[in-house]
């Protein structure tokens, strides 16, 4: 008795309404592609396009395969920390050498996540970001010749209770611009001659002022690490311009090749204008 | 002719799943259908009787139509329109009710249910102990409270502010009662809460529809009594540890300590806030005066036993974390080798381990003197 017509149904109207409701229905259908598993959801445009063009003034990328890595972890276990490792290989007889990595994490709200330009020897930088959701992340390699190389890997994000936020707001706060360097013997994977690593660490919140404060309804202010540099004696080794989804308490590690210095110098800035610097005399190779 | 649930996609294009069940019912009970449920279709303006302005009411054909397709739709997408059923709830103590999550992640078929919650009734009124990972859990708890008594619920305390603990929120909010909850819980909740939201969104689809994050109106700063009548509750508000909003309640009456996430027990531990401020809290947590302890995940246990399995696990991750640093180990390296030997020991090892070492890493990277 589905379709039965009631008083206020005159029978041409009837047939309408059945064409209607048939007719809403195919409509209905036609939706229903995205919507017979609303548990997941659309995927988003690819903003890759856009984003190079942007971040690159429409310069060419050639494809990186070979040339620049990007390793991640295939799932982000922690949100607010995922590392991620870029190295740069130039095949031999290749004289070009890397003159700056950009990191992009293609959803985040801000997508650059820094620009690094590298001192003699940089091959290798690792450093944290947070993840927001399932991304692309690709990085840029340009060569001294100015040529851009591009790679890219896809990160799903990370179940459960993380949050791409601080877990311990005060400490954060309350160690504002403490510095760690710390210098390793050799690479972990070449001899004891050649290129060294050093890491260098900032404790600040790294902000991302998205949030909105739930009481106030304002939104919580940025405050992050935007530059950050290190030298070697004079010789600039290693300079990132960050933003907010590097990782609370900047953390970068690479390697370099000693130019005889004996001290190396690091300094950052943030956001608010604080100036953070440390020193550090350069350990010998054992 | 088959009835799909397409109509129902369709209508819910614009409007929740909760409307859509609501208009079900009024549909099919002949209710008029509220302005705000009028079906929007534009493209049909001024034909007949889908207008915009035309309500279900007017339509009988259509809203009979409707329901029915809206009652298959909601049946076969396992929807049930009956009311909510109560938890099944554990009375572990005298008034101590207890519902035990399942070991898993939170998920659309287990509504958010992974953590445990429960209630205390005093002579006068109720207190919640945490309202579970969806307002549709937070509704079958209210249930299974009303099944053993029609007392006021006075209290609503959340451990912390993770998901599976606060989603079910919503669900107290006509009862009049008190959100109690550390005094970092509401930055928790503004900072965390709506990346929480679009990322079980996900997950969890229209499961998570009606979820609200409810800031607590009291906030435990140290130690706070709440009392439900001729029972006292005593609420101690934690430094850093699992998160930085944890927060334990310890019934006097009965000596059962809520520990909130603060003690896992099979469900391997969480590090989300501070390992080294988590270590350090075992031994004041193990001085609470309680015969049992209910803890965030897992079974009921004599205290301060509960705290063996969990200590054991933190503190291998810690020193495995130590010796990765103090061999120059990257943090990759860190994420797939420290905690690896607790495998065996632990529920959702694989889902939580690495990104405990990730964190604890991280953590105690700063712990080391130069």
């Amino acid at each position: 008795m589905m379709f039965d017509a009631t008083d206020t149904c005159a029978p041409q109207s009837m047939a309408r309404r059945c064409l209607q409701v048939l007719s809403l229905m195919t409509f209905a259908t036609v939706l229903c592609g995205s919507l017979v598993q609303p548990v997941i959801a659309a995927e988003p445009e690819n903003p890759w396009p856009g984003l190079a063009r942007d971040i690159f003034n429409g310069r060419a990328l050639a494809d990186g395969a070979g040339l620049i890595a990007i390793e991640m972890p295939y799932r982000a276990e922690d949100a607010a920390i995922v590392p991620v490792t870029l190295r740069a290989t130039l095949p031999p007889g290749d004289t070009r050498a890397l003159k700056a990595i950009t990191l992009v994490i293609d959803q985040n709200p801000a997508p650059v996540a820094a620009t690094f330009q590298v001192g003699a020897g940089v091959t290798m930088i690792s450093t944290r970001v947070r993840i927001d959701s399932y991304t692309n992340v690709h990085v840029v390699a340009e060569l001294s010749d100015g040529q851009l190389y591009t790679s890219e890997v896809y990160v799903k994000a990370s179940g459960g209770c993380s949050a791409p936020t601080a877990k311990n707001a005060e400490e954060a706060q309350a160690n504002l611009g403490q510095m760690r360097f710390r210098q390793f013997s050799k690479t972990t994977d070449g001899p004891a001659s050649g290129p060294r690593e050093a890491q260098i660490m900032v404790r600040h919140p790294n902000n991302s002022g998205l949030q909105r404060d739930q009481v106030t309804l304002l939104y919580v202010p940025a405050f992050f690490v935007r530059e950050l540099r290190v030298w070697q004696g004079d010789e600039l080794v290693l300079a990132m311009d960050g933003g907010i989804s590097i990782s609370e308490d900047p953390n970068l590690r690479f390697n370099y090749l000693p130019n005889g210095a004996t001290r190396f110098r690091v300094e950052a800035i943030d956001t608010d204008g604080h100036v953070f610097k440390g020193e550090w005399p350069v350990e010998a190779a054992m | 002719m088959t009835l799909q649930p397409t109509m129902v996609a369709s209508e819910v294009l614009h409007r929740s799943r909760h409307d859509v069940a609501l208009m079900c019912r009024w549909a099919a009970l002949g209710i008029d259908v509220p302005n705000r449920f009028a079906i929007r279709n534009g493209e049909r303006k001024g034909e007949g009787n889908f207008s915009p302005d035309i309500h279900f009411s007017r339509a009988p054909l259509v809203r009979l139509a409707v329901a029915i397709l809206i009652l298959v739709g909601s049946t076969s997408l396992g929807r049930p329109l009956t009311p909510d059923a109560a938890l099944e709830i554990t009375e572990v103590a005298a008034g101590i009710f207890v519902h035990f999550g399942v070991n898993d992640l939170m998920t659309a078929d287990n509504e958010g249910g992974i953590a445990n919650v429960g209630f205390v009734v005093g002579d006068d009124a109720v207190a919640v102990v945490d309202t579970g990972g969806s307002v549709r859990e937070g509704r079958r708890l209210l249930a299974a409270i009303r099944a053993v008594t029609a007392k006021p619920i006075r209290y609503v305390i959340n451990t912390h502010a993770h998901p599976d603990h606060v989603f079910g929120n919503a669900a107290f909010a006509r009862e009049n009662a008190v959100f109690v909850g550390h005094r970092n819980l509401s930055r928790a909740l503004s900072v965390r809460g709506p990346f929480y939201l679009s990322a079980f969104r996900r997950i969890m689809g229209d499961v998570l529809d009606d979820v609200e994050l409810v800031a607590p109106q009291r906030q435990v700063d140290d130690e706070a009594k709440l009392d439900l009548g001729n029972r006292i509750l005593t609420l101690h508000a934690w430094r850093t540890a699992h998160t930085d909003n944890d927060l334990t309640l310890l019934d006097d009456t009965t000596q059962t300590l809520f520990t909130g996430d603060l003690v896992f027990l099979r469900h391997i531990p969480v590090v989300d806030g501070s390992l080294r401020g988590w270590l350090a809290a075992l031994g004041p947590l193990a001085e609470i005066a309680a015969k049992r302890a209910i803890p965030g995940h897992g079974p009921a246990a004599a205290w301060p036993l509960a705290l063996d399995d969990e200590r054991r696990y933190l503190d291998r991750l810690a020193q495995d974390c130590r010796a990765l640093i103090a061999s120059g180990a990257p943090l990759a390296t860190a994420a797939v080798t420290a905690g690896a030997s607790e495998k065996s020991h632990w529920a959702l090892f694989e889902e939580y381990n690495a990104r405990n070492a990730t964190a604890a890493f991280a953590e105690l990277e700063w712990e080391s003197t130069q």
